[in-house]
């Protein structure tokens, strides 16, 4: 359909105007028009992306002064260190706790807001969706203060129940819990405004049929919500599972790694490696262990979307 | 006989009915009840930090109620808003983000117009390995980046690292993937009659573009420009690497390493500062919600 109106295009312009010269000829065409207009976008992502990832491989391959070629010399090192088998093991309970919780109080909110009329809704929504609108880095710091060791506003209220100071920061448990609460409460508006999407697009006729065979609510949503939004919510965890997995800012305000390096993930140790310790070859080959669980949910979510192109 | 027949069923059906709207209504006020422990806990942190943001240091340390203002100030705005180093930061950012959403709607606007219309070769392939570059997080190639400026730095004399218009080259990795995809779905959902009949008339492509997909386009346009500011307004680990001097900061950064002197935490000022921070992305926020929405779920809805 699109050639048939180039060919019009063609066909119209040379009667118009035939003393072009051979080059304008060619700027008019289809492919040269497309290559110039897409032209910054190749060029941005050959150099801030494609160039990046070849030379962050380079780069891996080097010692510490970055003058001699180590091989796999920077891997072997990081498989023998303690800290790094803790970080791939924080990393993943960090990433997929906060990612299963973000999911279902996602779900949880997304109906109970699909639940009242529909002229409140807009209005709940915006207040939930409150937190993912706020920078990161700027409510992290308000969880600091909310957590911090001397004047914890949680601590005040709870020691009204009889619960003792917690050290919210500072004991390996709390902290990790901490950490994983802050991105919990930063990503759950995320998944409820995907789920609310989702669910004003299943049909009513199906609940109503349902309800008519005596499903009880249970049923209604294990055999007609999930399956109608099983592609929403595969893919909306993916994107998560790669954001989280990836997670910076919050880890670094809150805890920078620590204590004693038992809130690190993958980001914020390739930082501390690589910059702040400014051994750059080790940092980069931190970074490149996210590599392969990156790709695994890209090759998931890029299948998904295909699908969901094809049946468009 | 048929109407006794309607009489039996009408109260049963009657009953019935009544019991369902007493569920609904338990089902609704079961819905407020947990919506409200929601918004509670979603509004939380940025209450605290208003409440903070109202007192003077001596309320902060003489450790009275948290939750509750005795003493309501506004020196800490005051403070802040003076400061030159915090209009510093105010304005680094501000440029930061301006100038990106230029550059990244003038690289995706026409690129995504090229992907939607235009058949070329290579064309599945590029529109592929954008939103593959979407999905690349900011932390995975930040330490290349860094020796890839400081290469350049090297190599042409240019003073690239530590100043804040350096963010301006690594920014857009992180808008035009996104914008330029949500920019193909709302482009390629334009019916195709309308730029045959600009053809028809003798439209350039260039035409076709300003005349008619940005026009029509304008709510992705919208959404895709408040996608790229909020996110270059929220970035912090760029900047984090690539600036250090503290007349060369953004926001984020600025707030969290100067306001924290040592070990003393002056938290009346940090929440200030975080709060005014968090201002711009609200207000644009509170303003255009549904087409921060929009943009929000056309990411991942629009295949």
């Amino acid at each position: 359909m699109a050639d048939v109106v180039v060919e019009q295009g063609r066909v119209v312009r040379p009667t118009g105007a035939r003393k072009r010269t051979g080059l304008r000829n060619a700027m008019g065409r289809k492919s040269t028009v497309a290559f110039f207009l897409t032209l910054p976008l190749i060029l941005l992502i050959t150099l801030l992306v494609l160039y990046p990832a070849v030379y962050s491989i380079h780069l891996a391959s080097l010692n510490k002064s970055m003058q001699k070629f180590v091989g796999f010399g920077n891997f072997t090192f990081l498989f023998n260190r303690d800290t790094f088998w803790m970080v791939v093991k924080q990393s993943c309970i960090f990433a997929i706790t906060a990612v299963f919780f973000k999911a279902l109080l996602g779900f949880i909110v997304a109906h109970f807001v699909h639940n009242i009329p529909a002229k409140g809704q807009r209005k709940w929504r915006g207040m939930l969706l409150v937190p993912w609108v706020i920078p990161p880095a700027m409510s992290t710091l308000a969880w600091l203060w909310l957590f911090d060791p001397s004047y914890s506003a949680f601590n005040y209220t709870l020691s009204f129940f009889g619960i003792g100071p917690i050290n919210w920061l500072g004991d390996t448990l709390w902290a990790r819990f901490s950490v994983i609460l802050v991105n919990v409460w930063y990503g759950a508006p995320f998944f409820m405004i995907m789920y609310l999407a989702a669910l004003k697009s299943v049909p009513d006729q199906l609940y109503e049929a349902a309800a008519i065979d005596g499903a009880n609510w249970w049923q209604k949503i294990w055999f007609i919500t999930l399956p109608m939004m099983r592609n929403i919510i595969a893919i909306t965890t993916l994107f998560s599972l790669i954001v989280t997995f990836a997670n910076f800012d919050i880890v670094r305000i809150l805890t920078s790694g620590g204590p004693l390096d038992r809130t690190h993930i993958f980001a914020t140790w390739a930082f501390k490696v690589g910059i702040e310790g400014s051994d750059i070859p080790l940092g980069a080959s931190v970074s490149l262990f996210m590599v392969p669980i990156l790709a695994v949910a890209a090759i998931f979510i890029l299948r998904d979307v295909s699908k969901r192109g094809n049946e468009a | 006989m048929s109407t006794l027949a309607i009489d039996k069923a009408g109260p049963t059906r009657k009953v019935k009915y009544g019991s369902m709207s007493r569920d609904r209504a338990w089902a609704l006020r079961w819905s407020y009840f947990f919506l409200v422990l929601f918004a509670i806990f979603s509004l939380t942190p940025p209450l605290y930090m208003l409440i903070t943001s109202l007192k003077s240091s001596a309320e902060i340390s003489a450790a009275t109620n948290p939750w509750w203002v005795f003493h309501p100030t506004l020196s800490n705005y005051v403070e802040l808003l003076t400061s030159n180093q915090f209009l510093r930061f105010f304005w680094n950012s501000s440029m930061v983000s301006i100038v990106v959403v230029i550059i990244t709607m003038l690289i995706s606007i026409p690129s995504a117009f090229a992907l939607a219309r235009m058949k070329f070769w290579g064309s599945t392939t590029l529109a592929t390995g954008v939103f593959l570059t979407y999905l690349i997080p900011d932390s995975l190639l930040f330490i290349p980046l860094f020796k890839m400026l400081a290469a350049v730095q090297d190599i042409t004399g240019i003073t690239l690292l530590n100043r804040w218009y350096v963010l301006l080259f690594v920014y857009p990795m992180l808008t035009v993937p996104f914008c330029t995809w949500i920019m193909i779905g709302y482009f390629a959902s334009i019916p195709k009659e309308l730029d045959e009949a600009a053809l028809i008339d003798g439209a350039s492509w260039l035409q076709t573009l300003t005349r008619i997909f940005i026009p029509v386009a304008l709510p992705g346009l919208i959404a895709a420009t408040i996608f790229a500011f909020t996110v270059s307004w929220a970035q912090f680990l760029y900047p984090l690497v690539f600036t250090t001097s503290i007349d060369q900061l953004v926001l984020p950064v600025g707030i969290t390493t100067t306001l924290i002197k040592g070990d003393v935490f002056n938290w009346g000022q940090i929440m200030t500062g975080a709060l005014l921070g968090a201002a711009p992305p609200l207000i644009i926020y509170a303003f255009l919600m549904d087409y921060y929405i929009a943009g929000l779920t056309a990411g991942a809805t629009k295949g």
